[in-house]
């Protein structure tokens, strides 16, 4: 099977529009797997006691911010050197769901920082470079909307974000690079995690959520401009008015 | 080569030079934001002088951030930029050459400010010398960065706002890093770290930010 097919609009929308139920399900039945795990299974705390339970939301919103914000990188890349239409479309329907799960990130923060730290919110390396993620999203956004010429609009959008995706790696890092008063991560590829097994599994369930999640809303809305932009064509005419 | 950029950076002063009205403005807005703070605050010597770092270099990112606008709008109107574009030089050049003449006509004359506001901060002499220090090395990457941002939002509704969008964001290293530096020399930790990172940043975005600024300039013009 040549992958190239499906980097045809045309040939994207309909497998996208069969994609999305199942990307859509799964996404469901991980949120209540994982949310059963974080909630009923994991034990409590001897530490933090209860309010532990925000890292199941906190840390997978907190992976994707990043990872979507990479993702779109990589799409611009693409976009910028092969001029592909699609990548453009997926770096731009990927757009504000990492933004929301910026904020995700940042407000569960918020609440578990409160009980924890006794403060809403500290001027930290992590907690500042995620606040600045927030605005490079922001910052996307507000000019792919400002530009009305599409192509124009995937371009500058390309460029910035990928002006922007240096800071991933600060805040990646920052936990190590400074020493922060946000903690360091729990969990490592190499290492043996320093947190219960059940807590893990709650954690990875949630992220792979997420992730699943992203995946689904992200089609639909790359479907959706496609459709837009594409309404010129013959494919998307038959489509949307029902007849050749 | 060189003598492209030369003619580049040239003819912007030169034009600046003979607006005076449009050059002077940015540098009355830094004079006057900085002074704002100590009537807002209230004049307390010892809170203006920890916060005065911090306010000076927020007013010469706000400074830089408003002469940006017209960094290539008046010769995107009136179609210079394209030609400018189809010289057979890089565009890279250009794009460098620009972000020069914008340090040129607005980082130095904050350099020459600075010391003033700072003394109404109640700044010592060596955090002065700091002060003007970090904003040499500093105000260069903001007219860089800033290149980056007018390039992407030529010729669009609005886009003075925009740029402030895009582009505070990516001033915030220099920002943290220069405050730091002055920052250093109260809590006598020394200026020295937080310099060398400012430097290394100015590098970095010499580097990268005119090859991006013309692959923008590309973008909006085509």
């Amino acid at each position: 099977m040549n992958l190239y097919y499906y980097a045809s609009p045309s040939t994207f929308y309909p497998l996208a529009g069969k994609l999305i139920p199942w990307f859509a399900a799964l996404a469901l039945i991980l949120t209540v797997v994982g949310l059963y795990i974080s909630f009923f299974l994991a034990p409590t705390d001897f530490q933090q006691g209860e309010g532990y339970r925000i890292i199941f939301i906190h840390v997978p919103a907190a992976w994707m911010s990043m990872f979507i914000y990479v993702v779109m990188a990589f799409w611009s890349a693409i976009g910028l050197a092969w001029n592909t239409r699609l990548s453009f479309v997926m770096a731009r329907a990927l757009a504000p769901t990492g933004a929301m799960f910026t904020f995700v990130a940042l407000w569960t923060g918020a609440f578990w920082g409160k009980p924890m730290w006794g403060a809403w919110w500290v001027w930290d390396a992590r907690l500042t470079s995620e606040l600045i993620l927030l605005f490079l999203y922001v910052g996307v956004m507000a000019l792919q909307a400002a530009i009305d010429d599409p192509r124009r609009a995937d371009r500058a959008g390309a460029l910035l974000n990928l002006v922007g995706v240096v800071n991933v790696p600060v805040i990646y890092f920052s936990v190590k690079w400074w020493n922060t008063l946000h903690q360091g991560s729990s969990v490592s590829l190499t290492g043996a995690p320093s947190m219960a097994r059940i807590m893990l599994w709650g954690m990875l369930i949630m992220a792979l959520a997420a992730w699943m999640y992203t995946i689904a809303v992200a089609l639909v809305r790359a479907r959706s401009l496609v459709l837009e932009r594409e309404r010129q064509t013959d494919w998307a005419r038959t489509l949307l008015e029902g007849k050749p | 080569m060189l003598k492209f950029l030369f003619t580049v950076i040239r003819r912007d002063v030169l034009l600046a030079a003979r607006r005076r009205g449009d050059w002077l403005t940015a540098q009355f807005f830094f004079v006057m934001v900085v002074s704002m703070f100590p009537l807002g605050i209230g004049p307390e010597p010892s809170m203006l002088r920890t916060i005065g770092p911090g306010v000076v270099w927020v007013a010469a990112l706000l400074a830089s951030l408003l002469s940006l606008g017209r960094l290539f709008a008046d010769d995107y109107r009136d179609g210079t930029l394209e030609q400018m574009l189809l010289s057979p030089y890089p565009n890279t050049l250009l794009a460098l050459g620009k972000a020069i003449a914008h340090w040129i006509i607005n980082g130095i004359p904050l350099l020459i400010i600075a010391p003033v506001l700072g003394i109404q901060f109640n700044l010592p002499a060596e955090a002065l010398w700091i002060l003007v220090l970090s904003l040499a090395i500093g105000t260069p990457i903001l007219s860089l960065l800033g290149s980056i941002g007018a390039a992407l939002t030529l010729g669009l509704r609005g886009g003075g706002v925009l740029v402030t969008l895009l582009i505070l964001p990516l001033y915030v290293p220099a920002l943290i890093f220069g405050a730091g530096a002055v920052e250093g020399v109260f809590s006598g930790t020394g200026p020295e770290a937080h310099l060398s990172l400012l430097g290394a940043f100015l590098i970095l975005s010499l580097l990268l930010a005119p090859w991006v600024s013309a692959m923008a300039l590309k973008v909006s013009v085509e």
